[in-house]
């Protein structure tokens, strides 16, 4: 196991990231943070703090749960386990930004999206990930990327962080 | 976690953690029904059946519901113009939907085991929505459901079930369940009305509304079977209001916050008050609300034990 990410790393990454968002958006006007549970969900939550750090301003911030819009009902063993989606706004005309914590095949953001459709006509959806690991199956690509890391297909990344009780990093195995 | 069989048979059959997987799966189906688009594509595909051998309303509409709001596709066999009334056994009835392509069968039968002799003639899951005066398992996990989201637990609480218990298959499936959350439940009804073996249950049969109602968080008023009241259990609906009828004044020995729930469908002026019925400690609409969403729940767990 080797470890990518310590407190730190993740700290600073998450701040660049809000600047990003806060650049390309021009501020904090109509925006929405979404975040896929549960670990996009603790990261959408991280950023919206950074957020009103650097702006002073605070942007709503939502949950997702992508367990009914899965596209692996069908071969999976076990149903996964549903929880909360609290969509915060009327997202309809919103500039969304999804968050998650690894992008790797995709179709979990396929997922995401096909949710989001459901809540509403967004003016646009942006995706913003803490890890991006390659390997996609779809062609689906992120805005904002906290750090681009090479992996074989088998390799396993994990990302733990203090709202789970666990010490913030990631790691590669 | 997963639920352990294919089929909803009975809450009998369920563990305490099973239970509780199905309630906090319905939490995440809830959300889904405040949305404008109350609909999901988790079970796009899947064939649900419903068979529902004798009457039913709001069981039967409320299945219908939550399947179509999972994306299922749905068909609803009308007993009264199928082959049934030529003769047809329910077995054979149930192995031709099978042969139709069926991943879920919805029975519902006035003989007790009707659900439990057919899931072992199927592959499809088979989904008990009450069988004779056996089990009704969606409603006593509907009315689990409500007491979590009104009250914040199950555990401790004291909860009087009302009415006719002997012709009550929504009785037993509640009497089961709550018995595994360690509540303390207590059974209220005329002698005639109330299953001589009920004690060994570990419940507590009061036959007087005043002593029985004393501190309970939750009332639960059953329907009076008024086809079954041909044997003479009660004289007169008059009578029986008089004594069981939940009123203002006896609602008030019950718990200040206490709710009260119905599974409907309600006789006004025999077992509950109009005033009460409608009034704000009611739960019972709110019931039917939440049993589309434990439906919902329970159809897509039991898709994951097929695979």
């Amino acid at each position: 196991m080797k470890e990518l990410l310590n407190k730190q790393d993740i700290d600073r990454v998450l701040a660049r990231m809000a600047h990003e968002i806060l650049e390309r958006n021009k501020g904090t006007g109509n925006l929405c943070l979404v975040g896929i549970q549960r670990g996009g969900v603790h990261l959408a939550k991280r950023l919206s703090r950074k957020v009103k750090e650097i702006e002073g301003k605070d942007v709503l911030v939502g949950s997702l749960d992508i367990a009914f819009y899965r596209d692996d009902l069908n071969i999976r063993k076990e149903q996964p386990a549903v929880r909360r989606t609290e969509v915060p706004c009327e997202i309809t005309d919103k500039k969304v930004v999804l968050v998650d914590d690894v992008l790797f095949t995709g179709r979990s953001i396929r997922a995401a999206l096909d949710a989001l459709m459901d809540f509403g006509r967004p003016a646009s959806i942006q995706l913003a990930v803490l890890i991006d690991r390659g390997h996609r199956q779809l062609p689906i690509k992120a805005d904002f990327v906290g750090k681009n890391i090479p992996t074989a297909i088998d390799e396993n990344v994990e990302v733990n962080l203090e709202e789970e009780g666990l010490e913030d990093r990631v790691t590669i195995e | 976690m997963k639920l352990a069989s294919k089929d909803l048979l009975g809450i009998k059959e369920l563990t305490k953690d099973e239970i509780t997987l199905v309630l906090d799966t319905a939490s995440g189906f809830k959300d889904v029904l405040k949305r404008d688009i109350k609909k999901v594509p988790a079970l796009r595909g899947k064939t649900a059946v419903n068979l529902f051998f004798e009457p039913s309303t709001r069981t039967k509409t409320s299945f219908e519901l939550a399947e179509k709001r999972l994306s299922l596709d749905v068909l609803n066999l009308a007993v009264t113009t199928s082959s049934v009334v030529k003769g047809e056994s329910l077995i054979d009835t149930a192995l031709n939907v099978q042969a139709l392509g069926a991943d879920f069968m919805i029975i519902r039968h006035s003989s007790s085991g009707a659900a439990h002799l057919l899931s072992k003639k199927v592959n499809a899951s088979v989904i008990n929505a009450g069988d004779g005066v056996n089990e009704h398992p969606t409603q006593a996990l509907l009315d689990a459901f409500t007491i979590k989201e009104k009250l914040g637990r199950i555990e401790g609480l004291k909860v009087a079930i009302v009415g006719d218990i002997l012709h009550s298959r929504v009785a037993k499936s509640n009497i089961y369940l709550l018995a595994k959350f360690g509540v303390e439940v207590r059974i209220i009804g005329p002698p005639t009305l109330i299953p001589k073996e009920l004690e060994s249950h570990g419940v507590k049969v009061f036959h007087d509304m005043e002593t029985g109602l004393r501190d309970v968080d939750v009332v639960m008023m059953l329907r009076i079977q008024m086809e079954r009241q041909g044997k003479g259990f009660f004289p007169s609906t008059l009578e029986y209001f008089r004594y069981w009828g939940l009123t203002a004044e006896r609602l008030s020995i019950a718990d200040k916050d206490a709710i009260v729930m119905h599974p409907g469908p309600m006789n006004r002026g025999i077992e509950i008050a109009s005033e009460i019925a409608d009034g704000p400690r009611s739960v019972i609409l709110e019931q039917v609300t939440n049993g589309i969403a434990v439906r919902m729940a329970v159809l897509y767990l039991l898709a994951g034990v097929r695979g």
